[in-house]
């Protein structure tokens, strides 16, 4: 699994890594938890313009369809494909294999209203 | 909120606890699919004491329940279970329950969210003579033990020889030195038990069992399993595929229809409708793609919107494709027909096919 520790968070508990001009987002550790077994996941297209906190998909877990927020904008570039086959990734490796989706950041300053590590794992264990 | 008597088991252990039925239920304990894997495989354990149960007595209960239901009570022998519906005048169905003929009376289990309409059912409509109820919903509880590895797993802790026990039979005797009945019933599809016993004997019994099994599998299991396992086996689940306008007709229920029966409540409507030939009904619906089915999704037919789903799930036991029931008009009923499913604006296509989904080796 990889560190937590170089990734910001969303109040929605999603999470984003920014590595210069590309951002991996995915959903929380205790996301993947409260939604319990993922079976499909259904994100935006290679190209599309997301705006932060927007609904860009779904999560489905067996017993439940959540909504999936973006923690910043950005053009998406791509998507976990291996997910099609593989939804469970993301309950295996929240932050490694089970990643969503890749993006082009449009609005750097964005991250700012985005939450440390230290700052989530308060939000998560409340 | 209610609780049963196992609720600290269920917290103890992890559960995650939801409001079901007007009682604080574990939903999931390891994770759905996990639990799915325990019964199909080898066994799960399931708490299922928010199901009503009540005590019937008397000399007129079997005679006065025939005209209350669509299936034969009065032919039931001496230690059978029998599973049959309390219908309305219009043929839709209050309820679908079990009757349990036991040595010294009946034991009718009914389901949890339809316990207090059923109690109020069964007294307003009770004879002046003959039958006495007993309402014991909670305070008695219910473990039911499921799977191919049940029998076995169960064999040591009675002292009843279950392999004489057959399916829809019940019997009472003794469960770690606790009163009991077991009954070769279950809602999975799979080979198990319901153990009927009182609500202050269950948290020890389900200690034992489980301290006894865990090491060959037996795994706590919750509402969210028994879910997808009773979907996969293509049992109806009351609020989905009966209500009190779905029609056990419609619910293709009609092998628990006994019209020979001289009268019960909802008989003329339910004749009706067979004769009439022409009442949407519950079909087993498989998607084709990777996204699932969830009630109340449209269903669409030859260009038009032809019903809905009911319930929906993936099915680790149908090549892990995602099944549904869906109730449709009589034209898009035949197995084989071509439907769509329509899922956030977009049509996803879908095909009837045969229930159940899945059926045990034997």
């Amino acid at each position: 699994m990889s560190s937590v520790q170089d990734l910001l968070f969303s109040k929605d508990h999603e999470w984003v890594r920014v590595d210069g001009d590309s951002a991996t987002i995915g959903i929380t550790d205790y996301a993947q938890n409260a939604l319990g077994d993922i079976v499909y996941v259904e994100l935006p297209k290679v190209g599309a313009t997301i705006a932060q906190f927007a609904n860009i998909g779904v999560i489905e877990s067996v017993k439940a369809v959540s909504d999936l927020f973006t923690p910043i904008s950005g053009e998406v570039v791509e998507v976990n494909g291996a997910l099609e086959s593989d939804p469970a990734a993301v309950n295996r490796e929240p932050y490694g294999a089970g990643w969503l989706l890749k993006i082009r950041p449009s609005t750097p300053d964005e991250t700012k209203s985005l939450l440390s590590p230290a700052e989530y794992e308060k939000i998560a264990t409340e | 909120m209610k609780r049963t008597a196992l609720f600290e088991q269920h917290v103890d252990a992890g559960a995650r606890i939801v409001p079901f039925g007007g009682f604080e239920m574990p939903v999931q304990y390891a994770g759905i699919l996990k639990e799915h894997d325990a019964v199909r495989h080898r066994a799960g354990l399931f708490d299922l004491s928010h199901m009503g149960q009540f005590w019937m007595t008397g000399d007129m209960v079997a005679r006065w329940a025939d005209t209350l239901t669509i299936n034969a009570v009065g032919t039931m022998k001496p230690q059978q279970a029998r599973y049959n519906i309390f219908c309305n005048e219009g043929g839709g169905a209050h309820d679908d329950t079990i009757f349990y003929r036991l040595e010294k009376g009946w034991l009718l289990v009914v389901n949890a969210a339809n316990a207090d309409k059923m109690w109020k059912l069964l007294n307003d409509r009770r004879p002046p003579h003959g039958v006495e109820l007993e309402n014991r919903h909670g305070a008695r509880a219910l473990i039911a033990i499921q799977g191919p590895q049940a029998a076995a797993m169960l064999q040591p802790h009675v002292n009843v020889d279950l392999a004489a026990l057959r399916y829809y039979f019940c019997a009472e005797g003794l469960l770690e030195n606790v009163p009991v009945v077991l009954a070769r019933t279950g809602y999975t599809g799979e080979d198990g038990f319901e153990l009927f016993l009182d609500g202050a004997d269950a948290p020890m019994v389900w200690n034992a069992l489980l301290r006894a099994h865990a090491g060959e599998g037996l795994e706590p299991c919750g509402l969210g399993a028994r879910d997808v396992l009773r979907l996969e086996a293509g049992m109806p689940l009351y609020g989905h595929e009966l209500t009190e306008s779905i029609t056990p007709v419609q619910a293709g229920l009609k092998w628990a229809l006994k019209l020979d029966k001289p009268e019960f409540t909802g008989k003329e409507a339910l004749e009706d409708q067979l004769a009439l030939d022409h009442y949407s009904r519950i079909v087993g619906v498989v998607m084709e793609g990777r996204v699932p089915a969830r009630e109340g999704y449209s269903v669409w037919f030859d260009g038009r919107i032809a019903g809905s789903i009911r319930s929906g799930s993936i099915a680790p036991s149908v090549e892990n494709k995602n099944i549904a029931t869906a109730l449709v008009a009589p034209e898009a009923s035949a197995v084989g027909t071509a439907l769509e499913v329509e899922i956030r604006g977009k049509k996803h296509a879908a095909a009837v096919v045969g229930l159940p989904f899945y059926k045990r080796q034997k």
